[in-house]
């Protein structure tokens, strides 16, 4: 009966969101109370937009590289050649997971230079293990009588994985990839203490001249962002997971 | 046909089949049955290679099965099995047309084939086609599941326990479209059950399975009569002999000349069903009738009682 109020919500959350990005001026005597007189209360040091479009740019390059990884990774190791790679993988990924992002920036810097490129490295390897890990789980738990079928069917080997596997799986993926999103959403601000432009720029410098508004704003984009993406992919899943039979009811 | 060659399948030593041979002629349903554990299912599962044998060779219509790849193989024998196994993000159209889209047939002829099977199996191929499995009931599950399985045409048809999900009333009305289709397509079937009512009902011949080993492949009626082993009399039942007997046939197959009183029994109907008819109706005969409706003849309770007796 109330089913529409949170997509009210997202709606309004979506429109804020545009507002304070296109024109953050409007929002100027929001802010003005948290900062010390003539300290500014919007960000002033770069377009609050391109910063947002950059930051997204970073996580959406990061996570499509973790689940082209991730996603071929668990592939391999539940094809039967593979079965005994699954061990391995799993540490692999299991050690990008636990391997603090600062330290992959600190260590990533003296190779590639500041800027992007080791922030990208550390969103990387953090988002790998929600992906390996759903990817695997969406694999291994198909309903046996539907894989006998494909196979009694006479489907490949490719045919099954490509044809009934993946499709079936896709809502589990979908899943581990939105939390890898969420992740790494806001894992990608720390990658503004190496210049790399993200909205974590705003907050760094927020607390670098004791700006409360500053902080309160980069963290709330980065925030809204985070919400409104993992409510996206919720979404799909659910379109999937129908589509797919495995729940009748979203 | 299907020669089945001394056939062995071990795992680890442990064997699950134990040099089985037998011939199934072709246009015949033969029954597979015994306990769990019995080796029936890898026996058939054999048949369309998804499992290797050990040692031992199958033969369809003179041609090795090891001849082409697996899948090839697959592709030209149908498979249903409990459960159904329908692909849950595909439609019914589309669940039906898994084989003949994987053998490149064009859209023309998948489309006419999946309308024809549908109607087939009594399904409106307007309402159902595009309908997804889970919106079916259970029974209407099994039956796409056996179209998908004979949609390719296949000579022969494998099944795993296809009815063993359903329901009594359902699973009674799923044998019969089964023997009717067999009727009309000429396909070979292969089934697998414990159900030795079900083995009756449906099959031509009979193979008894038991730790591995195939005890004994006949008629229904030899098994009644002569059953090979302890282990094949306990599974037919001592007290259900006369009415195994009686359940192979048909009251077409009793009739006898002269007239009765009372309710026309149908010609399809099993003799066993005949006898509780008669016994039910206090009645010692009852006419027999066609299907178009004209009265072929009688049944008697003295006919259908020689008929359960001990074969001489």
């Amino acid at each position: 009966m109330r089913a529409w109020i949170p997509n009210i919500l997202r709606a309004a959350l979506l429109a804020f969101l545009i507002a304070f990005l296109v024109s953050p001026d409007l929002f100027d005597p929001l802010l003005k109370p948290l900062v010390q007189d003539n300290a500014p209360a919007i960000y002033n040091q770069g377009s609050l937009l391109t910063l947002t479009l950059l930051h997204l740019r970073t996580v959406a390059i990061a996570t499509t590289g973790a689940v082209l990884v991730a996603v071929t990774l668990a592939i391999l190791v539940t094809r039967s050649f593979g079965a005994e790679f699954l061990p391995l993988s799993r540490s692999l990924v299991n050690v990008g997971q636990t391997f603090p992002p600062v330290a992959v920036l600190a260590l990533a810097v003296p190779i590639l230079g500041f800027g992007e490129k080791p922030t990208l490295v550390a969103l990387f390897l953090y988002g790998l293990l929600p992906i390996f890990e759903n990817t695997l789980t969406g694999l291994t738990t198909l309903p046996p009588a539907v894989m006998e079928a494909a196979r009694g069917s006479g489907m490949t080997d490719r045919q099954r994985l490509f044809k009934v596997e993946l499709p079936l799986a896709m809502p589990v993926i979908l899943a581990g990839i939105r939390l890898s999103v969420v992740i790494s959403l806001a894992t990608a601000t720390i990658g503004s203490t190496v210049a790399a432009k993200t909205l974590g720029e705003v907050i760094i410098a927020g607390l670098q001249s004791n700006n409360i508004a500053f902080v309160l704003q980069g963290g709330l984009i980065v925030g809204a962002l985070a919400v409104l993406i993992y409510d996206g992919f919720s979404a799909i899943e659910r379109v999937l997971a129908r589509r797919a039979g495995l729940s009748a009811r979203g | 046909m299907i020669e089945i060659d001394g056939i062995t399948k071990r795992y680890d030593g442990n064997t699950v089949v134990n040099n089985v041979s037998m011939t199934i002629e072709p246009r015949t349903v033969t029954v597979i049955v015994g306990t769990s554990g019995s080796g029936k299912t890898t026996l058939l599962r054999m048949i369309n290679r998804l499992v290797e044998p050990t040692s031992g060779a199958i033969r369809l219509d003179g041609e090795d099965n090891r001849a082409m790849p697996g899948f090839e193989l697959r592709r030209r024998i149908g498979y249903a099995i409990q459960g159904h196994g329908l692909f849950p993000h595909r439609t019914v159209a589309q669940n039906i047309a898994t084989v003949p889209t994987l053998l490149g047939w064009d859209q023309a002829r998948i489309d006419a084939k999946v309308a024809e099977l549908l109607t087939l199996f009594q399904l409106d191929p307007i309402v159902f086609s595009a309908r997804c499995p889970h919106e079916l009931s259970g029974g209407q599950q099994q039956r796409v599941g056996v179209a998908r399985a004979l949609a390719a045409e296949p000579n022969v048809l494998l099944m795993d326990e296809p009815f063993g999900a359903l329901d009594p009333i359902i699973r009674a009305k799923a044998q019969a479209d089964l023997l009717a289709i067999q009727r009309l397509l000429g396909t070979t079937i292969v089934l697998v059950t414990h159900d030795m009512d079900e083995a009756f009902h449906l099959a031509h011949k009979i193979a008894v399975m038991d730790k591995g080993a195939l005890v004994q492949y006949g008629k229904p009626a030899e098994l009644v009569k002569d059953p090979a082993t302890e282990f094949v009399q306990t599974l037919i039942g001592a007290s259900e002999r006369p009415f195994r007997l009686l359940s192979i046939k048909t009251a077409g197959d009793a009739v006898e000349p002269g007239a009765a009183d009372g309710k026309p029994l149908a010609e399809t109907m099993s003799q066993r069903d005949a006898l509780s008819e008669l016994l039910w109706t206090g009645r010692s005969a009852l006419p027999v009738a066609a299907a178009d409706g004209t009265i072929l003849g009688r049944v008697t309770l003295e006919g259908l009682s020689r008929r359960a007796a001990k074969p001489q």
